[in-house]
């Protein structure tokens, strides 16, 4: 497998990373190695093997729906970039 | 007191021979005076430790001190801490003063632990040299030319200077054992989901596992007991009864105290990729092992080789997601100029990660990519499954596992920096038992070329910290290994 420049646009696109065309370039050569060396698990039969998510494998707990956690909104927003009345604050996206 | 044991410091606190206030001043001036030459921290703050130490010492007078009581430590830029810096050794969070305590900063405050700052480590946890650090690499206080390993570079390298007696780390495919191994410290991550994930900036989920380093086992045991239990916040925390795993530490050395112990040596582990220098210190200790009671046996980890594959599909998918959230919104780094939406989150994530965590998110997002799914992300779960089977098998016919921990001593700084594949290449032997979900040591067993140390790897059956860890005291007692320290440590 070989990833082209404009899927690596693609990609970087859908994970929301500005790359120039410079970058993407140089971004290419290192994925194309990296996915080289994952390639290697294609030549495994798994056929009927169970995927492992978690090594316990423990069900979610549950618990009482109850609120837990403290009104801490203004802690929260004193680190954020923007904000006004209690809002976080970004570009207009409706026009 | 520089090289005192927590047992040690414990009995001169206790004592009345030394505050916490002198004890933390006495690191805390070493830290200035040293750490400019290692960059293991990226923030010192010596208000906030001397008023811990203060209260540690309120504590004491009133007698109402535990085991970590006015103890010194560090902890890794990973885990979250109230009012002071936590930048997860990102640009991204350059200026993020957490508003929250981690479960296990929590627990160490509550302890009267004295934390003197945060250290230094590979962005986001990713990478293996500390070299991905926003804030320049951490040096290996044996060689400042060299690497510390990573990713939790700066708290092995704030230990084996003996800038800091204990530190914390996390371990997602190696990043406490390989840099406990690089700067001859030890070094243990427990059974995934012993210690909380809570406020533990997330890398990979269903790998990241806090962990312990310290100069000895028995230093390990002590802050391990005080990190790990269950926590309600982290949903993968599991229910079990808390454990103190020191308590096979004390009973008194014997000629053969590890008599009966079996220890299984995978044979995929001493293949031809180890170097000769790390070979000929894992043998010595293997030897040494021997000589204390224990026997070994000839195991296989058939799998072992799918470990990096696999692991470099589960981690960037995780990873993808996970670092979704820095999106220059809630917190970090938003960039200054954008037309719209879009290009604020884009410019804010190009500008806020490094080249690294950018290729780990960009193959996480590819691999979970509409039809891409079950080829990749699903087939790693699979081989995830078949490791973990080989460690169960393997560990029918023995009591823990022994192996190098790491191929190679510590390499030049700058020298794997530019080839992502090489340095993946250096967490071969341990990243397998982070898929499993195992328990899994460090401890220093020699020296190879150039007076770099070398680690031997104890991996054992899920809840196995204090055989582990027992192990590794019963070597230690009869070795000096890791009471050597380097010249910048002397």
């Amino acid at each position: 497998m070989s990833l082209s420049t404009e899927q690596v646009r693609r990609i970087a696109t859908l994970a929301r990373i500005e790359l120039s065309a410079a970058e993407a370039e140089a971004t290419r050569g290192k994925l194309n190695g990296i996915f080289g060396l994952i390639e290697q698990m294609q030549a495994v039969d798994t056929t009927g093997v169970e995927p492992m998510s978690h090594p316990q494998d423990v069900a979610q707990r549950l618990r009482p729906d109850v609120a837990t956690e403290p009104d801490r909104r203004d802690a929260f927003q004193r680190i954020a970039p923007q904000t006004e009345a209690g809002l976080y604050l970004v570009p207009k996206v409706i026009e | 007191m520089i090289n005192a044991s927590l047992t040690e410091l414990r009995a001169a606190l206790d004592a009345g021979k030394i505050s916490s206030v002198e004890l933390a001043t006495l690191f805390l001036d070493r830290i200035e005076r040293l750490d400019p030459s290692l960059n293991a921290f990226i923030t010192v703050d010596r208000d906030g430790a001397l008023e811990a130490a203060r209260a540690a010492d309120a504590r004491l007078a009133a007698g109402d001190a535990g085991p970590l009581t006015g103890i010194p430590l560090a902890h890794k830029d990973v885990f979250c801490t109230e009012g002071v810096l936590t930048t997860c050794g990102s640009k991204m969070l350059a200026n993020f003063v957490s508003p929250y305590d981690a479960h296990v900063v929590s627990l160490l405050k509550a302890a009267g632990a004295v934390s003197l700052g945060k250290t230094n480590m590979d962005e986001f946890a990713m990478g293996s040299s500390n070299e991905n650090s926003h804030f320049g690499p951490a040096k290996n206080p044996w060689d400042t030319t060299r690497i510390p390993g990573g990713s939790s570079g700066g708290s092995a390298a704030a230990v084996a200077a003996r800038l800091v007696p204990i530190a914390t780390g996390t371990d997602t495919g190696g990043s406490v054992r390989q840099p406990a191994a690089l700067t001859g410290v030890t070094g243990i991550k427990p059974t995934y989901g012993v210690v909380s994930r809570y406020g533990m900036i997330a890398y990979a989920s269903s790998l990241d596992q806090g962990g312990a380093f310290g100069a000895s086992a028995a230093d390990c045991a002590q802050l391990l007991t005080a990190m790990a239990g269950f926590d309600p916040r982290d949903s993968t925390s599991l229910e079990r009864p808390a454990e103190d795993y020191s308590r096979e530490l004390a009973a008194p050395a014997a000629g053969r105290p590890l008599a009966g112990l079996r220890i299984g040596l995978p044979k995929e582990f001493f293949g031809a990729g180890m170097a000769d220098d790390v070979r000929a210190a894992v043998e010595a200790a293997l030897d040494e092992y021997r000589a204390l009671g224990a026997t070994t046996v000839d195991v296989s980890l058939p799998n072992a080789q799918l470990a990096i594959p696999a692991y470099y599909v589960i981690a960037p998918a995780e990873a993808s997601s996970n670092l979704s959230r820095f999106d220059g919104v809630r917190y970090g780094h938003r960039a200054a100029e954008y037309r719209d939406l879009a290009e604020m989150y884009s410019k804010s994530r190009a500008e806020g990660f490094g080249a690294e965590v950018k290729r780990r998110i960009l193959v996480g997002t590819y691999v979970l990519s509409h039809g891409y799914y079950d080829a990749y992300y699903l087939q790693a779960q699979k081989l995830r499954r078949l490791i973990a089977q080989d460690f169960q098998a393997a560990l029918a016919g023995c009591d823990i596992i022994a192996g190098p921990t790491s191929p190679t001593t510590a390499w030049a700084i700058g020298e794997k920096s530019d080839d992502p594949v090489q340095m993946y290449l250096s967490d071969i032997y341990t990243i397998a038992v982070n898929l499993a979900g195992l328990p899994g040591l460090s401890h220093p067993c020699g020296f190879g070329a150039g007076e770099l140390p070398v680690g031997l790897q104890l991996v054992g059956d899920y809840f196995s910290e204090a055989r582990l860890l027992n192990a590794a005291h019963r070597f230690q007692q009869a070795s000096d290994w890791h009471l050597r320290r380097p010249a910048i440590a002397a």
